[in-house]
């Protein structure tokens, strides 16, 4: 982590450290991504929104590393993640936190046991010092302390997340990558999960790729918004540039009624503020 | 991560207008997690209730480190001393806001006490167990019950049999488990078959070898190896299915469209293996008898037509109904607990595992026990 994350915040643009170059992704004779070029400098929240079957989730996980882009180079936090030495990697995946969709959390072990997966494996902590410290992280994302001996399978669907959320925050990442967050979540838990992430990227200078559907969330967290259409990132800009961006599918979404509505709330609150 | 420089730390000083200050200085990040933990013990007795706090020295802090601070000063007092420091950055004074709260919570609810140890926890441990052991069994009882009065009320009426499912099921549990079936009675009956000539040999009865193996296989042997294969090939992977399907709420779906999962799930594969069984049976009486046969062949020098003929005249018709009477009881078992297992699969991939585990353990143990039972039952009969 950087020691001055306010100076990164505030001058993004300068070393991207998720950097997406000319990448085709094929499934059998379908292509999903045709020369797909993505940069997200540091400290920024990206919103990354698109169609179903646009491949938002396969271009996060060729980001991450579980699936070898057809073509293309994935560079994060300055390394080409296809082409590293697998202790390069390990280094990187250290450095990056992933919310899966379900939460993906491990279901054999209580939701502390899930924390102090990667703490233990990754630290030299002991086991009380990661099970203190797994405690802290379940009162972080805001999980009530009467699940932390809970199995998954006795959490519901919003606490779900929010466990997986403090493990994926285990190490104090650098990028946390997140795929439908507040999907299926209710409407006050969804907000709160959005005011959390911009907590936690003001104090910690987290760089946030976040894949949504969303709207409310954009206008409440994202600096930047990425359209994925037409196997391409169409628009990566703020929300202000990528509202007016003249494309059909990116019209309807922002200026359909759930759009407006959204646009609208969040105007009002800017204002008032 | 590239924390630099030198670990966390933490120390009292005087200020020079007399109050106290909390000087703290370094790293207070994941790696240095033990030793700032050390560098806290001397302060956290002789910390006093009037402090100031100092974070000019602080070079990095990432949540592990705020929230040993937190810990060590008391969320409260962190929030007093916090608001006491103007200058500090908005965004360390977020994260020390934002875990300080955190850490009220847990100090708001200590966890529960564990479960009681010794004489008393043993009492309770082995009652759970009973307890668990009685509604298995009620539970079994009560699942059979509930499929044989669907089998009941869909026996007459031919239009709900579901013939493709059946067939299916059939050819999975039955068709493809032929050659496995096969082969092992096979070697069981030549094992047994050497087994009897040595034995048999001494008293010079070489030639009742072939009563052996023929009473062992009609009655006992060719029904409990398919039984006992089949408990272990489809009783898991009955539960493994239906598990699976439990897991993603598919048995739900199938209830709220109106559909019976007993009927659409289980008849199909109780019926396939009631069916299937008595077949595997038969393959396995004629495969052990096969290799029986070889042996006495190759080994104690019976000729085949031989064989045949001593197999002919000792052997009773009724040897063979005695084995075969119990096929369809076992299959019914076996499915049943296979199907039931797999409905008590809750969600987690640890719980297939414990599943398909109970269901094969059971489905062996009824299998032995109910033949068990049923050749005691054959001898007093005199059958």
């Amino acid at each position: 982590m950087s020691a001055t994350p306010a100076a990164a915040v505030s001058a993004p643009g300068a070393t991207p450290v998720i950097a997406v170059a000319d990448l085709t992704t094929r499934f059998g004779t379908q292509t999903v991504h045709e020369h797909l070029d993505l940069d997200v400098p540091r400290g920024v929240i990206l919103g990354v929104v698109g169609g179903s079957g646009t491949g938002k989730s396969v271009l996060l996980r060729t980001i991450i590393g579980l699936r070898r882009p057809d073509v293309g180079r994935i560079q994060l936090l300055g390394e080409d993640v296809y082409a590293a030495s697998t202790a390069q990697r390990i280094a990187v995946e250290r450095r990056i936190g992933v919310l899966f969709q379900d939460g993906a959390l491990f279901s054999s072990m209580t939701v502390t046991e899930n924390i102090c997966v990667p703490l233990r494996e990754h630290t030299a902590l002991s086991a009380r010092d990661a099970r203190r410290l797994a405690t802290l992280k379940i009162a972080l994302a805001g999980l009530p302390q009467d699940a932390r001996d809970k199995y998954p399978s006795e959490l519901s669907g919003g606490m779900r997340k929010r466990a997986a959320l403090a493990r994926a925050l285990a190490l104090d990442p650098e990028i946390l990558f997140l795929d439908e967050p507040t999907s299926g979540l209710d409407p006050i838990t969804a907000a709160g999960f959005d005011r959390l992430l911009r907590t936690l990227r003001d104090a910690l200078g987290l760089t946030v790729y976040m894949n949504t559907h969303d709207l409310d969330s954009i206008h409440a967290v994202c600096d930047r918004v990425a359209v994925l259409a037409d196997r391409r990132v169409l628009v990566a800009a703020d929300l202000a540039t990528v509202e007016r961006y003249d494309h059909p599918w990116v019209q309807d979404y922002f200026r359909g009624p759930r759009g407006r509505t959204a646009g609208a709330v969040y105007a009002d609150a800017v204002q008032e503020a | 991560m590239d924390q630099t420089g030198a670990p966390g730390r933490v120390e009292l000083s005087a200020a020079p207008d007399g109050t106290a200050m909390v000087r703290v200085s370094g790293a207070w990040t994941l790696p240095h997690f033990a030793a700032i933990e050390r560098s806290m013990q001397p302060v956290k007795t002789a910390l006093p209730a009037q402090a100031r706090l100092d974070l000019d020295g602080l070079s990095a802090l990432d949540t592990a480190g705020a929230g040993l601070l937190s810990v060590l000063l008391g969320p409260e007092r962190l929030r007093a001393m916090l608001d006491a420091l103007p200058d500090l950055a908005p965004e360390r004074r977020a994260l020390l806001e934002t875990v300080g709260c955190a850490v009220h919570d847990i100090f708001a609810h200590p966890p529960p006490q564990p479960y009681a140890l010794g004489f008393i926890g043993l009492l309770a441990r082995i009652g759970s167990a009973v307890e668990a052991i009685w509604l298995q069994t009620r539970l079994l009882f009560g699942f059979v019950g509930l499929t044989l009065e669907t089998l009941a009320r869909n026996l007459l009426r031919p239009q709900r049999w579901r013939m493709a499912a059946l067939v299916t099921q059939i050819e999975q549990t039955t068709l493809d488990a032929l050659p496995i079936v096969s082969l092992l009675s096979f070697m069981v009956g030549a094992v047994i078959a050497f087994l009897g000539a040595t034995v048999l040999k001494d008293y010079g009865a070489s030639v009742f070898t072939v009563d052996l193996v023929s009473f062992a296989f009609l009655r006992e042997f060719g029904v409990l190896l398919a039984a006992i294969l089949l408990a272990g090939r489809t009783a898991s992977a009955f539960t493994a299915q239906l598990g699976a399907m439990q897991a993603h709420e598919e048995i739900d779906a199938i209830r709220t469209l109106g559909l019976d999962p007993i009927e659409v799930l289980v008849l199909p594969r109780v019926l396939a293996l009631m069916l299937g069984l008595p077949m595997l049976t038969f393959a396995a009486m004629l495969a052990g008898m096969l290799g029986g046969a070889l042996v006495c062949v190759l080994a104690i020098g019976i000729p085949p037509a031989m064989f045949l003929s001593l197999f002919h005249a000792d052997t009773p018709l009724r040897y063979f109904w005695v084995g075969m009477s119990k096929a369809p009881v076992l299959a019914f078992l076996i499915a049943i607990i296979g199907c039931l297992e797999g409905f008590k699969v809750t969600g987690s991939a640890e719980s297939v595992g414990e599943r398909t585990t109970s269901s094969v353990v059971q489905a062996i143990f009824v299998v032995i026990l109910v033949d068990a039972l049923a050749a005691l039952f054959f001898m007093e009969m005199g059958w």
